[in-house]
């Protein structure tokens, strides 16, 4: 297997050039010059909000210096409270060529997009620069989510995903599993497995902010869809995500955007400190897998039942569907069938090893079904939290 | 012997899970016991594995997801109409518009 070099010694399965806008107003330009760049290797990311936002700049921050991404056009209106030149200081300090363009300065939309479309060119001709080394499996950062959870999910492809976790946690990658709010119930048993029981108490305190979180916003994290595919309560949609994480010790608990920086299993905290300000804590899958991402996973291993057929930019998405019917009528979506647990086809062990077998060939170039449909969905939205404490991530102490 | 289109997660459940979707008035047989389900059954869909009274917790993959909410008889399925979450209210598509 084989990585593109960056600077800070993480590697690549993608060689990525983004082009981002930071605020709503810079959105058309920006996208303009990726459909004009056509090329699959140029992805849209960017935030709408014009209100400065510490965790919207540290994710986008992460984003912009992903081992997948080899540079980066920034895209501003120019009145915007971003901060783009730390943005740009960030990207470029990571030894990736950056550009920026301000439309108010560049002259507007025309002159901003062809400016842009040849920054784009130049950058693509930069990412060359980067060099292919050997890459080994225990490199790799890899991220869970589900979404459109039936009741089919926490039976076979749930628990799949869990055993391919213990095969890659075995050979020192590392795994990322989240939405604390999606664990309501599971807690103490996750405390269990934590590695210390100051680790074991942080995570406790997580699922608990999330319980309160959730209860003022008036919903948990459960869909109608989820209901309609058998699924009744928070606690039972949880249980069902939770096999995700398979066996391992969990070795610490992580806010979006923190790269872990030693292989083993990590628990994302996704829900907001303090007050809810600014709504749900994640308003669609999307938001988390960016997340994820932003905490520097190189592809995302997503679970579902009912039949979601999201993609990402930056990483490849791998689909893994549950049900055996939702399979049937989605297959030219989905990469792994799981339906086959449920119809005694076959183990989730072998299932898991199907989805380690295609992990490895997914990071050595094999397009995922969604990369292939072209899927690139990105969201960013306003959050706040403060800074991990000492205990969450003991390993590192 | 139980119905192949039914599965229990661990021994501890008082629920099976259904894994092909079953028809309203069929018979099944659930732990050798012949039982006509009178819903129709749809995939990841439980039905009661003994008989549960209001207030007694529902038990899958061997943990609590819930409690029941009114008397539930073998067979019968098992979901919102009679279980409550012990955490935070689920909600529907249908219980939004009867809301309005």
């Amino acid at each position: 297997m084989k990585g593109y070099l960056r600077a800070d010694g993480r590697k690549g399965i993608r060689n990525i050039i983004l082009v981002t806008y930071l605020v709503e107003c810079a959105h058309h330009v920006a996208r303009v010059i990726v459909n004009q760049s056509n090329n699959e290797n140029v992805q849209l990311i960017g935030f709408p909000g014009c209100y400065p936002n510490e965790y919207s700049l540290k994710i986008m921050e992460g984003l912009c210096t992903h081992p997948n991404v080899a540079g980066v056009l920034i895209v501003s209106l120019g009145c915007e409270s971003f901060n783009r030149e730390q943005l740009a200081d960030t990207v470029k300090a990571s030894g990736r060529n950056v550009e920026t363009l301000v439309i108010q300065q560049a002259g507007g939309t025309k002159k901003t997009i062809s400016a842009g479309v040849e920054h784009v060119s130049q950058l693509l001709k930069g990412a060359k620069n980067f060099e292919l080394v050997p890459m080994d499996i225990g490199e790799l950062t890899v991220g869970t989510i589900c979404g459109g959870s039936d009741g089919t999910s926490g039976i076979g492809a749930n628990p799949a995903v869990g055993h391919c976790f213990d095969q890659l946690i075995e050979k020192k990658a590392t795994c990322i599993f989240e939405e604390t709010g999606e664990l309501i119930g599971c807690e103490q048993i996750m405390a269990d497995r934590a590695i210390t029981p100051e680790l074991g108490v942080e995570i406790m305190k997580s699922v608990e902010k999330a319980e309160q979180y959730y209860t003022v916003m008036g919903y948990g994290s459960f869909a109608p869809g989820n209901a309609e595919g058998g699924l009744t309560t928070q606690e039972e949609k949880s249980m069902g995500a939770y096999a995700k994480s398979g066996s391992s010790k969990i070795h610490g608990l992580i806010k979006p955007g923190d790269i872990p920086k030693q292989g083993g299993l990590y628990l994302m905290d996704v829900v907001p400190d303090g007050d809810p300000l600014y709504g749900f804590p994640n308003i669609a899958d999307s938001a988390e897998i960016v997340e994820m991402i932003a905490s520097g996973s190189h592809l995302i291993l997503f679970t579902t039942g009912r039949g979601s057929v999201v993609g990402s930019a930056i990483s490849p998405v791998i689909k893994i569907c549950a049900n055996p019917d939702t399979y049937r009528n989605l297959s030219e979506d989905m990469d792994i069938n799981a339906g086959k647990v449920i119809n005694g086809e076959a183990s989730v062990q072998e299932v898991g090893d199907e989805i380690y077998q295609l992990v490895q060939k997914v990071a050595q170039g094999q397009q995922s079904k969604s990369e292939e449909l072209g899927h690139q969905e990105f969201v960013l939205t306003y959050k706040k939290f403060e800074a991990i404490g000492p205990s969450c991530l003991p390993s590192t102490r | 012997m139980t119905d192949k289109r039914f599965v229990l997660l661990n021994m501890e459940d008082n629920i099976f899970v259904c894994c092909e979707r079953v028809l309203a008035g069929v018979e099944l047989l659930l732990e050798d016991k012949l039982v006509r389900v009178n819903t129709n059954i749809d995939i990841g869909h439980k039905i009661a594995r003994k008989i549960l009274s209001p207030g007694e917790k529902i038990i899958k993959y061997g943990a609590a997801i819930g409690s029941a909410t009114d008397v539930i008889g073998v067979g019968e399925h098992v979901h919102m109409h009679n279980v409550k979450s012990d955490y935070i209210p689920s909600h529907t598509r249908q219980n939004k518009i009867e809301d309005k």
